[in-house]
């Protein structure tokens, strides 16, 4: 199998909160570093993994992040209104459509509409030629920092529904194209983040069966995200939990030290009977340090690509 | 400073509707059922909508699968968890889909249109869809539970997004797709649309049809036509649901992370539900590094060196030199943790205003999945 980083397009999923966003910045500086023209997209607005770069948002421009790393904040608006523009042809028509209204509400809501042409766009910034811009910069890797696992195979499966509406005509052809290179495991890969507790690795095990069930599609690359240091041995807690009853005066800070290592030793330990759990389910799953700094900026983005490149 | 918390049972006092908000992975569902469990503690008659719980969670609660009718969970169970209710405890799990279908079941004029919508391809395709739907449904149902009475408090949580605001978007924006039915004088030209709308609408039509295909088209046309009527009551209900959340009777709680993303998320959140004449109740932050320490303790940012040397030194006597180290520099990151937190909820405090609600819940050495981990939670949520 090809290295994951050698595809042409990657989405980053996995539940809400686990670091989808870190980990999509991670893998983008990592091919970045390996000398890909790599692009980090962003679903729904959110700008997380593009902040970790710079303060202002980037907006549906494609933006230099980083030396060979740009971003992109996909706006399903923009996107179908370009997507529409090349379909039109003619400009007057096309505003003519665009700036009615009630078509204005209907593609704001309409099921699927937004996953499909936000999708669609990403599959555009994956092109060689590119078809709904003149533009002529041309990415290696498209890392998409998708929507949390339910929402994101609902993007993943856009496609798919909207061939099945659709039945004949250019709507069904433009998601035949963009079915087929999405399902292509030569062209796109999956990666999924979990945390190593027991709601993340259960939505990843169930991830991976519906991607399969429902897309015929393989998890490329499971990471573990925030793996607590085994600190202590099973002895040392011991030592410490006598010690915990005994020391310590009013004030001292000895008790809520030990209290804070035993904590870390029961995490530790829960966490890595779920990333055994998810190991027997999966093979090759890696994992990532948890870091201890409170919000994660560019040089702890950077450790984890390293991380990353010693484990993928 | 120790920030003083509130008490959920405070803020929820006198009302019947707690909707739980929040980006995806914060504890939502936890925090939601928490609530429901700790006021049934306190007497009241609650159920529980949940959207998405672990399967544990669920399991626990006796609601395994997916199931529109709310469950009484068994007395035992929660006296068990230390949880012994004084009122009860109902909890469901959301089934969207099948929410959108009793929807049309009873607003559907006859048999022939109610059959003729659900098997439209159009309508599968949205009441299917993840996004938008679920958000939808969830008012739907906690205004029919409101409507049907029979309980003190709705707890309801909401579906996983990464914006909380979406929860407030998406119904908004599925009610105007299902009202923007005046399409299909578009969609179908030739009736009486044509005349009423005037000659643009033949070019309009002709550019749709290039774009689109023709077959998409009629699939529209009959969505909108077998809609017919029922989209007006659509409207009305939404509209309905609307007053339900802006009225007295209901409260929205944010859910949060001591992260500051999501707590400059709060602050919009909060922002955008006193622009829609929603009530903000208060914010849950959850999962905070707290070691428990005295105030003061806490206010040395991080503790400094000599004072752990000291500590260093005091505890290698129990413990031998390695071991104490170890501990000491465990201790530095977990203070370190604490420290960003606590300025972080004083951050929240500030900008919120003093006098909204702030309760901590944190880091708790168990991930919750049970009754006994709501317990856990409940104890923070309702400090005594």
């Amino acid at each position: 199998m090809a290295h994951v980083l050698d595809k042409r397009l990657l989405f980053v999923t996995g539940k809400g909160g686990v670091g989808k966003s870190t980990v999509a910045a991670a893998l983008g500086l990592l091919a970045a570093r390996r000398g890909k023209r790599v692009i980090l997209c962003e679903l729904a607005q959110q700008e997380r993994a593009s902040r970790v770069f710079r303060d202002e948002g980037i907006g549906f421009e494609e933006t230099e992040l980083a030396s060979g790393l740009a971003g992109i904040s996909i706006d399903p608006q923009r996107a179908m209104e370009e997507y529409l523009r090349t379909q039109v042809g003619s400009r007057a028509l096309f505003r003519l459509l665009f700036e009615n209204r009630i078509f204005q509400y209907f593609t704001a809501a309409a099921p699927g509409v937004r996953e499909i042409v936000s999708i669609g766009k990403v599959w555009e910034l994956a092109q060689l030629e590119r078809p709904w811009t003149k533009k002529s910069s041309r990415y290696d890797l498209v890392v998409v920092d998708a929507p949390a696992t339910g929402h994101g195979l609902g993007i993943l499966r856009a496609p798919r529904t909207m061939r099945d509406i659709a039945r004949v005509g250019p709507i069904r052809r433009q998601a035949d194209r963009i079915d087929t290179f999405i399902r292509d495991s030569r062209q796109t890969g999956i990666v999924t983040v979990a945390l190593p507790e027991e709601m993340p690795v259960t939505e990843t095990i169930e991830f991976r069966v519906r991607l399969l069930d429902e897309m015929k599609m393989a998890v490329d690359a499971f990471v573990i995200n925030g793996l607590y240091p085994e600190r202590f041995s099973g002895k040392e807690a011991r030592a410490m939990t006598s010690a915990e009853a005994t020391s310590g005066s009013d004030g001292s800070l000895a008790r809520p030290a030990m209290r804070a290592a035993l904590a870390e030793h029961h995490r530790a330990r829960t966490q890595r009977s779920q990333v055994r759990r998810l190991r027997k389910e999966v093979d090759g799953a890696v994992t990532l340090p948890y870091l201890f700094e409170p919000e994660l900026g560019l040089a702890e983005v950077e450790r984890l690509s390293h991380e990353l490149e010693r484990r993928l | 400073m120790s920030p003083a918390t509130s008490n959920v049972a405070d803020v929820l006092a006198g009302k019947s509707i707690c909707v739980c908000a929040g980006a995806g992975g914060v504890g939502k569902t936890t925090v939601a059922a928490a609530i429901a469990a700790g006021m049934a503690a306190r007497g009241k008659r609650v159920v529980v909508v949940t959207i998405d719980p672990a399967r544990r969670l669920a399991t626990s609660l006796g609601i395994p699968d997916l199931g529109n009718e709310e469950r009484l969970v068994e007395p035992q169970r929660l006296e068990a968890a230390g949880l012994a209710p004084n009122g009860e405890l109902w909890a469901m799990m959301l089934d969207p889909k099948r929410t959108f279908d009793e929807l049309v079941e009873r607003r559907a004029p006859d048999a022939a249109t109610r059959d003729a919508v659900l098997s439209n391809r159009i309508y599968q395709e949205l009441s299917n869809a993840v996004a938008g739907s679920q958000e939808y449904m969830a008012m739907e149902k906690l205004y029919e539970l409101h409507e049907e009475g029979g309980y003190d408090l709705l707890v309801l949580d909401t579906p996983p997004s990464r914006n909380a605001l979406d929860f407030l978007d998406a119904p908004e924006r599925l009610a105007r797709f299902i009202d923007s039915r005046s399409l299909q004088f578009f969609l179908a030209p030739g009736r009486r649309g044509l005349r009423i709308l005037g000659r643009g609408t033949g070019v309009l039509f002709g550019v749709l049809k290039r774009v689109t295909g023709i077959d998409l088209l009629a699939d529209l046309s009959d969505f909108f036509q077998s809609f017919g009527d029922m989209a007006e009551g659509f409207t009305e209900r939404a509209n309905r649901v609307n007053q339900l959340l802006t009225s007295r009777a209901a409260t929205f709680l944010l859910v949060t992370s001591p992260q500051s993303e999501s707590m400059e998320e709060a602050e919009l959140f909060r922002s955008r539900l006193l622009d829609d004449g929603m009530p903000f109740g208060g914010a849950v932050v959850n999962r905070v590094h707290d070691l428990g320490l005295a105030a003061d303790g806490d206010a040395k940012a991080g503790g400094d060196a000599g004072e752990h040397a000291d500590l260093e030194r005091e505890l290698a006597g129990a413990l031998g030199d390695s071991l104490a180290a170890k501990v000491v520099r465990n201790f530095e990151d977990y203070r370190a943790l604490a420290t960003h937190d606590r300025a972080s909820v004083e951050r929240l405090r500030d900008r919120l205003g003093r006098g909204e609600s702030l309760i901590l819940v944190p880091y708790l050495d168990e991930d919750v999945h049970d009754l006994a981990g709501l317990a856990a939670v409940g104890e923070h949520l309702f400090p005594a």
